[in-house]
């Protein structure tokens, strides 16, 4: 069935869409991320414009931590003062990256960037996260004990605050610097950024993995949310029809996945998740650096009467 | 009516040198957008109604016409290898082009008409004006130019230029009829037909005629609203987001 989609302004096949958002949710809901680096590049390989992509993927995002966010809620695993202090970066980083967004789609490097960042981003973080399944998996089948976590340079900043229910003791400084990094990067990306925010969180925050994904996911649910109100506000970009297909898809396919994903032990999660993040940055990579089948693009510059 | 008939009578006098008429129709003149729409087909009926001072021995007719979407301006860029990778390094801005062109005859462009007539008609695709910004001026540039090429070579792979030596039929000498394929993204606004009509190589009348394509109904008002009201636009699409959201952890809910 084909459904014309207004902004993007070209006519797709609605069950493709549904179950492209089925799958990206079904991923999603597995390893507890918002999809977004999947949804967007499968969106830009469909025809539809990476910025009109980027802006309508948001919402996408927002609904399913939404639902993820809530269920968190209910199992009293989210610290609310956390969040608040993420989400001061957030907001922030966000509001720079829609902007950063404007300026390069301006210059006609949108889309250099789009995929640049996720070239860096995805592979970099896709091989760390890789390279440590495996160092765990290893370590499991030795049945050694993880090293001991000790504290690190991060833990001696100004501006302590003590976070209840995460049980930690922590400035505010490096938690309001990762909210600008993930909103900025979100907003660039079309990406929620719980991939990298939850990594981040653990290893170097140190927060204790009760309360590191539903905050995470509240981080990921308000800049998304802001990031969508942006994006429609100064670029009109966002396609809610096209975002509404994906959210139904999403959320449904994230139920499964999440059933899925408790059956399957962390390390082996988390090395898988790791070989699909590398595998879609070195697509990105590819591209880049193979010859374009065609080496000019036409951008319209809207109608004038 | 009686206006029109005048317009008609005032035309008729004005070309009466070139002693031939055009009169043509369009099948739609609005083509409507819908949620299901994945291209269309339009025809063009005409006829060549003679008079009497058309000269005797002329027998046969060539059309030429030319379909023009809204204008608008474009960019062209070209990557270039740069540290490896390929980036867009130059561009050409195209002003008020069409953003939709075909053109069509009912026989080679070449065999129509001689190269003068047909640079001056702007008869063909290389022959059709696309205005640049070169360096500050504003020209257009010679058909082989790479940026121009490949703009039209684009805009051709989208279906949304178009040329067809053979798409023009005559039914009789002097009826004919052609189609006017819309791709599926198609530019909305409003479309000028020109028809031009030949004889012996020599270009002796135009006529012209428009049909429009509308959005209509939801897609319309998406489409404003998110132009117009973006602020709205993105506190609806959030709290659409949010219902999805809280109505799926509902449905789903394990207990």
């Amino acid at each position: 069935m084909q459904l014309y989609l207004p902004i993007a302004d070209l006519p797709v096949n609605v069950f493709l869409v549904l179950a492209m958002g089925a799958a990206v949710g079904f991923v999603s809901g597995m390893f507890g991320i918002g999809g977004g680096f999947l949804m967007t590049p499968l969106l830009i390989f469909i025809g539809i414009t990476p910025a009109v992509a980027v802006a309508s993927v948001a919402s996408h995002i927002a609904a399913s931590s939404f639902s993820g966010a809530l269920a968190y809620w209910r199992r009293r695993a989210i610290d609310p003062a956390l969040a608040s202090v993420l989400l001061c970066g957030g907001v922030t980083g966000t509001a720079l990256g829609v902007w950063t967004f404007t300026q390069l789609r301006a210059l006609g490097q949108l889309d250099l960037m789009i995929a640049l960042s996720y070239v860096v981003l995805l592979t970099t973080v896709g091989s760390l996260m890789f390279s440590e399944g495996l160092r765990a998996l290893m370590r499991t089948r030795r049945g050694a004990v993880p090293p001991r976590r000790t504290h690190n340079w991060i833990h001696g900043l100004p501006l302590k605050m003590r976070f209840k229910r995460s049980k930690i003791y922590l400035s505010v400084i490096p938690i309001v610097i990762v909210g600008i990094l993930i909103g900025f990067i979100g907003a660039i990306m079309g990406i929620g950024g719980g991939f990298i925010l939850v990594p981040i969180m653990i290893y170097l925050l140190r927060v204790p993995t009760s309360t590191v994904i539903g905050t995470s996911m509240v981080l990921t649910l308000v800049t998304m949310l802001f990031a969508t109100l942006l994006h429609a506000v100064t670029n009109h970009l966002v396609d809610a029809v096209l975002a509404l297909i994906l959210m139904v898809g999403g959320v449904t396919g994230a139920q499964f996945g999440a059933r899925a994903g408790q059956k399957i032990r962390g390390e082996q999660l988390r090395l898988l998740l790791g070989l699909l993040i590398l595998s879609v940055g070195v697509r990105f990579a590819i591209e880049l650096v193979i010859r374009p089948e065609d080496l000019f693009t036409i951008r319209e510059l809207g109608v004038n009467g | 009516m009686r206006a029109a008939l005048a317009v008609l009578l005032v035309l008729l006098l004005g070309s009466v040198a070139r002693a031939e008429r055009l009169i043509v129709s369009v099948s739609n003149h609005r083509v409507t957008v819908t949620p299901n729409y994945s291209g269309e087909e339009l025809v063009l009926f005409g006829s060549v109604e003679k008079d009497a001072s058309t000269p005797a021995d002329r027998k046969t007719y060539d059309l030429v016409v030319t379909v023009m979407g809204p204008r608008a301006d474009m960019v062209t860029r070209r990557k270039e290898r740069t540290f490896g990778i390929w980036i867009n390094t130059d561009y050409r801005q195209f002003l008020a082009v069409p953003s939709y062109l075909a053109l069509f005859a009912n026989r080679s462009f070449e065999a129509i008409t001689s190269p003068e007539i047909a640079r001056r008609q702007q008869i063909g695709l290389n022959n059709v004006l696309l205005t640049q910004r070169v360096s500050g001026d504003y020209a257009d540039v010679v058909p082989n130019d790479a940026f121009r090429s490949a703009f039209i070579r684009l805009r051709t792979q989208r279906g949304l230029y178009r040329e067809d030596p053979s798409a023009v039929t005559f039914l009789t000498s002097t009826l004919f009829r052609t189609g006017i394929p819309l791709p599926a993204e198609v530019p909305i606004g409003t479309y000028e037909v020109e028809i031009k009509l030949f004889a012996d190589g020599a270009f002796i009348g135009k006529t012209e005629t428009a049909f429009e394509i509308v959005k209509v109904g939801f897609e319309q008002f998406v489409a404003t609203t998110a132009r117009q009201n973006g602020l709205i636009y993105g506190l609806v699409t959030a709290a659409m987001a949010l219902m999805t959201g809280w109505m799926a952890s509902i449905v789903f809910r394990k207990d």
